[in-house]
This record gives C-alpha cells, sequence and structure tokens, in this order.
C-alpha cells in the first residue's frame, strides 16, 4: 500500500445557493480543488462523488458520471459514494484505498448536496430515510428526535447540561463569523439565546432538550479534494522531480483511517450512549497513524447536534467520557485550548449540506495543517487533525488523521 | 393639486378608534435590541424606502408581500384604508421589519402582512406577535384573520401557534382565512409573545430620532444573500 496525500482542497461557500444547480456547485468546488493543485484535467485518474439526495431531491442519478463530463474529465472513472451524512469521508476513503492500492494516481473527490431547494420539513424527511425503514422512519423519527432522546440519555448519565451544550454553539457560532465559507456567520449572545425570557422565542425548543442553537442548519454547499502518492506530492513540492502537477503547498498525508458501523436502531444497543463506532473508527485512525489523541493539534467533528460535538470529543479520546461538556465550558476546545474543535465553525456554522461534509472537514484541516488560515483560525504550527464523520445516529463513522508533510 | 377635502371627506373612511400599541423591546439572539413601537403615519415616506428594494427579490415570496404591503402603506398614508396601522422592529434606529393589519370591525382584526427586512434572528416572528398582541390586548377583539403567502409564513403562523382553519374568505384574497383566537393568543403567548416595558429612555430616543434604513444593496445581500440568513 502506498502512502497518500492530500495535494488540493477547494470549497464553496455553504448557505442557501439557489441560483447554482447540484452539478454547478460540485463543478465550482472541483475546479477550485484542482486549481489548487495546479493539476491538468486530462491528469485526473478517477472521480468519486459523495452524494446522498440527489436522487430524492433532484430527480437525478448517475451524478458522477454527469460531473466528468461537465468537468471534460473523460475518460477518468467516476463514481457516486452515498453513505448517508457520512457520504463525504467515504468517498474520501474510496479515493484512498484507489490509490493507495496503486491503480490510480490522481483522483478527485468531491461532496456536494443541494438541499435548500425544498422545505426544512422535505429536506428533515429526506434524511430521515437513513433511518430504520420499518422500526423508525414510519413512527415519524426524524434525526433532531433522535438526537433529542440521545441528548436526554447523556445529560442523565453524564450530567450533560444545557449550559454545556450552549458552550459549543457559541463556540462554534463564533468562529462561523471567521470563516467565509460558512452558511451563518451570526455569533450569538449567550442573554439572548439563554439567560432572558426573550429567550423562549428567540431558542425554542427543537427537540427536547435541544433547542433551535443546538441544531445545524440545512445547507448547499460542496468542498472537494485532490489526492495522489505522497511520493508524486513530494516531486511536485518545490519540482525536485518530474510531476503532472505543479503545485508548491505542503502536502497532507491522510495518515490513518478508520470506519465502524453500528445497529441502525440506538434501541437496540447495549448502551443507547455509547457511539462504539466513533470509538473504533477513531480508534483504527489513531493505530494506522501511530499516533494518539494527545498528539492532535486541532479536529473537525460531526456537531449535526451539539450533544454530537461533546460525545465524540469523549468517544475519540479527547476527554473522558463526562468531561467533555466541561471541558467546552472551561474553554478547552477554543482557539488556543488544550485540543481545538471545530474552528471551521463545524457543521454548527459551516453548515451542512450533508454529502459535503465529510470532505469539506478534510479541507478544513488541510488548510489548517498548510498554516493558511487567518490566525483568528489558525493553530499555530498545527501538524496532527482528525476529522469524524458521523452517519446514521452513529451506525457507521468514518475518522481520518491528516498529518502535515515536512519536506 | 389641492386636495378637494368636501370630496376627501366623502373618499377617507371613519376610522375605529385604536388604543396606541405601547412600545416594547425584545433583546435578539444576537444580543441587538429591536425597538417594536408604532409607526405614525408621517413614518411611512421612510417606511417605503425600506420596502422598496425587496420589490424585486422573488426569494420567499418578498416581491409579493412587500408590493402588497409597499400599497397597503400608501392607502394608509393617503387615507383610503380604515383602520389600518403598522408597527416596526428598529435596532440601533435602522428599521429591520415592518407589520400591518386593520381592524375589520370591533371584535375582528385582518393581518395584512409581515417584511423581515433582516433575516435569520426571528424578527419575522417578533413582528407578528406583536401583531397579534395588538389585536388581542389593545385592541381587545376576539379574533383575528390570517393568511400566509410564503410557506416560512405558513410555519410561523399556521403551524407554530397553530391557527384554526376557517371558511372565512379574507382581505387578502387567496385561501381561506386562518383564525387567531383569545384562547389561542393566549395558550401560545407564554412561547411566542417576548418583550419588556417600558423601553429604556435611550433606546426609546434613538429609535424615535430617525428612521435609519440600509442601502439597497445591503437589504437584498440581506434578504436573498448567497447566506440566506
Amino acid at each position: 500500500m502506498r502512502d497518500v496525500a492530500i495535494i488540493g482542497a477547494g470549497m464553496i461557500p455553504f448557505g442557501r445557493r439557489d441560483e447554482d444547480t447540484l452539478m454547478d456547485m460540485l463543478a465550482y468546488a472541483s475546479m477550485k480543488a484542482l486549481d489548487d493543485v495546479g493539476l491538468g484535467d486530462k491528469s485526473v485518474d478517477a472521480v468519486y462523488v459523495a452524494n446522498m439526495g440527489g436522487g430524492m431531491l433532484q430527480h437525478q442519478s448517475a451524478i458522477a458520471s454527469s460531473l466528468v463530463d461537465r468537468l471534460s474529465l473523460m475518460p477518468a472513472a467516476a463514481e457516486t459514494i452515498e453513505n448517508g451524512p457520512a457520504s463525504g469521508a467515504s468517498a474520501v476513503k474510496t479515493g484512498l484505498l484507489a490509490v493507495a492500492s496503486g491503480y490510480y494516481n490522481y483522483v478527485l473527490v468531491v461532496g456536494g448536496e443541494k438541499m435548500r431547494e425544498v422545505t426544512g420539513w422535505r429536506a428533515t424527511d429526506v434524511v430521515a430515510t437513513m433511518t430504520h425503514p420499518q422500526a423508525e422512519y414510519p413512527y415519524g423519527i426524524t434525526l433532531p428526535g433522535m438526537a433529542g432522546m440521545f441528548t436526554r440519555l447523556y445529560m442523565e448519565k453524564y450530567g450533560v447540561t444545557r449550559e454545556q451544550l450552549l458552550a459549543v454553539s457559541l463556540k462554534n457560532q463564533e468562529m462561523g463569523t471567521l470563516n467565509p465559507y460558512a452558511h451563518v456567520e451570526m455569533a450569538l449572545d449567550r442573554a439572548g439565546i439563554f439567560d432572558l425570557p426573550e429567550a423562549v422565542v428567540n431558542n425554542p425548543v427543537s427537540a427536547d432538550p435541544l433547542h433551535l442553537y443546538d441544531l445545524c442548519p440545512v445547507s448547499d454547499g460542496a468542498a472537494a479534494v485532490v489526492i495522489c502518492p505522497l511520493e508524486m506530492a513530494k516531486a511536485g513540492k518545490g519540482g525536485q522531480k518530474s510531476s503532472e502537477h505543479a503545485n508548491s503547498k505542503t502536502p497532507v498525508l491522510i495518515a490513518g483511517f478508520g470506519q465502524a458501523t453500528d445497529t441502525q436502531t440506538l434501541q437496540e444497543r447495549d448502551d443507547p450512549t455509547d457511539l462504539k463506532a466513533v470509538t473504533l473508527a477513531a480508534q483504527h485512525a489513531f493505530e494506522m497513524a501511530k499516533l494518539k489523541p494527545a498528539d492532535i493539534d486541532v479536529a473537525e467533528l460531526h456537531d449535526a447536534f451539539t450533544i454530537l460535538e461533546i460525545a465524540e470529543s469523549e468517544h475519540v479520546g479527547f476527554f473522558k467520557k463526562g468531561e467533555g461538556g466541561k471541558a467546552a465550558v472551561a474553554g478547552k476546545t477554543r482557539l488556543g485550548g488544550q485540543i481545538p474543535i471545530n474552528l471551521s465553525g463545524g457543521l454548527k456554522a459551516r453548515g451542512h449540506p450533508v454529502g459535503a461534509t465529510g470532505v469539506a472537514q478534510v479541507v478544513d484541516i488541510v488548510w489548517q495543517l498548510r498554516h493558511e488560515l487567518p490566525k483568528t483560525r489558525q493553530v499555530q504550527k498545527a501538524r496532527h487533525g482528525l476529522t469524524v464523520n458521523f452517519g446514521g445516529f452513529g451506525n457507521n463513522v468514518l475518522a481520518f488523521v491528516l498529518k502535515r508533510v515536512e519536506l | 393639486m389641492p386636495l378637494d377635502m368636501e370630496l376627501e371627506a366623502v373618499l377617507r373612511p371613519i376610522q375605529y378608534p385604536m388604543e396606541p400599541y405601547p412600545p416594547k423591546v425584545i433583546t435578539l439572539a444576537n444580543g441587538k435590541k429591536m425597538v417594536i413601537r408604532q409607526a405614525a403615519r408621517e413614518d411611512v415616506p421612510a417606511i417605503l424606502k425600506s420596502v422598496h428594494p425587496c420589490l424585486f427579490i422573488e426569494r420567499d415570496y418578498y416581491d409579493i408581500v412587500s408590493a402588497r404591503l409597499y400599497g397597503e402603506l400608501l392607502a394608509w398614508y393617503r387615507y383610503r384604508v380604515k383602520s389600518e396601522y403598522c408597527l416596526m422592529g428598529q435596532v440601533d434606529g435602522y428599521l429591520v421589519g415592518v407589520v400591518n393589519g386593520r381592524m375589520e370591525d370591533e371584535k375582528v382584526g385582518m393581518s395584512y402582512h409581515t417584511l423581515a427586512i433582516d433575516r435569520g434572528l426571528r424578527i419575522g416572528s417578533h413582528l407578528f406577535a406583536a401583531k397579534m398582541e395588538y389585536h388581542m390586548e389593545y385592541l381587545n377583539q376576539e379574533s383575528v384573520l390570517i393568511v400566509a403567502e410564503s410557506p416560512i409564513g405558513f410555519r410561523r403562523w399556521m403551524i407554530e401557534y397553530p391557527l384554526e382553519v376557517t371558511q372565512i374568505p379574507h382581505e387578502l384574497g387567496g385561501g381561506d382565512s386562518y383564525r387567531l383566537t383569545r384562547e389561542i393568543y393566549f395558550k401560545a403567548k407564554p412561547r411566542l409573545v417576548a418583550g419588556s416595558r417600558p423601553v429604556p429612555q435611550e433606546l426609546m430616543e434613538e429609535a424615535m430620532a430617525e428612521i435609519k434604513f440600509a442601502d439597497d444593496d445591503t437589504i437584498r445581500e440581506r434578504i436573498a444573500g448567497l447566506k440566506g440568513r
């Protein structure tokens, strides 16, 4: 197996992009990543497109085939990867394995979703199709509903409080104001959403005990990366050897990845608060990278709901169970803290176009490890980053450990 | 051309007596303070300047809502509507939203429109709630008839309160009216009606001093910009 590096990264601003089709967004993000690496379009061997809802939302299938044509990347191989909200990371993993195997050299991975052309109800319903088709969906379960029940259990078992959830929400929305790619660029005020009587209206209950600002927005967006063998990435860097790309940027090694699954329904798990797939995916990624949680400088966790940032920060090993919420309140997950989490604003503020999210997390960590971000979001001298892309309600999870390559 | 006041006396509808809406202040999710106060007739030209750029925004039916609101406010300004009122929200003096309606008769209110000029802060919800508060608590009406033109409005009014469906035609046309009753209003009030009185003097003075409005591009960006806030 060859070592594989990310040599190009691109993203388009998330939000509500009424003027763009799904294909437009995928193409824009792809071109940004290809431009970032300076790779000629005939050099792409394969394209993997992450998308969850195109068939339901846009009545469109064979999306990858359409994209290679749009980008004139023929005869590159092309596949669409659907794995719920973890589609993005699944596509990155598929690209990683294709390059690591030695079969392909240059692979474009792009994730995108266009969710805002339907009402929030429809979008919520589309996302809910990932739930169990007999045991859950027919009874009206939604992902926010599931997250509400999970939060209640987590509160009872580990003492998580609304104040702790609030700390995550305030942090991530504050970071969103610093991220030009974020869907929500609006800082929240604790008084307005928590302390004052107006908070009842400003921040209503969405899925008890979760409130409006505990949930990520429904977004349109796309993100892309270009990957290749590490040795070719090194050759491109500085142009020491012949190479098909002219990138002068620092390559980022995909040092480790892990993926694990769990029961589709929460109630079948021995302990519904135990996100085993998160733990296993992260463990596998750390083992492959020969690193441990304490080595990570910055992380992008899947905070579709504020509780998930807290729970994942514990399950990947940054904090002990029951300590994640306290750490958030203590500022340990902010820039300059023990382990900065979601400096992009996370799903909470950057947004959650489901097929794009897993790729966008990788893009944000690549920018961190290249030291390209403004100092208000940049972890100084960041060398190692972690992403966790959470599919279903923790029944299909992928984690990546990324490493800055010093040349 | 000077007004023929003799003819005007015929054309101008006789108004029901209307208690004033006492101003209140609401802290928004971003910490900013929004003053909600009743517009005076002479405020209309300034308000219309903020409504005008919305006429050209198709997104979320802003064009329809603002075109109708524009006409309704103009008609009020020129004394062609019976017992109309307008409430407005101001943040730092800037106009961020407008709602209007009128008294159909002494017992029944007719909700007209809700226009949020800044988005993502539930400004429309707060202003609509203030409108219902006015009908129920200050005009002491029995019910308010309401229709929605956008899916967002439908969710905010019909679902969130929730309103009861009727077969009564609404003045704005379209579908049959939904109705807010006193029972529905007072049941919904704890979770939907916010704000405190009196408004601190400095905030009130700022709001009264001038109705500020953002430039057209800023308004369009806030409503229809990429972020869709």
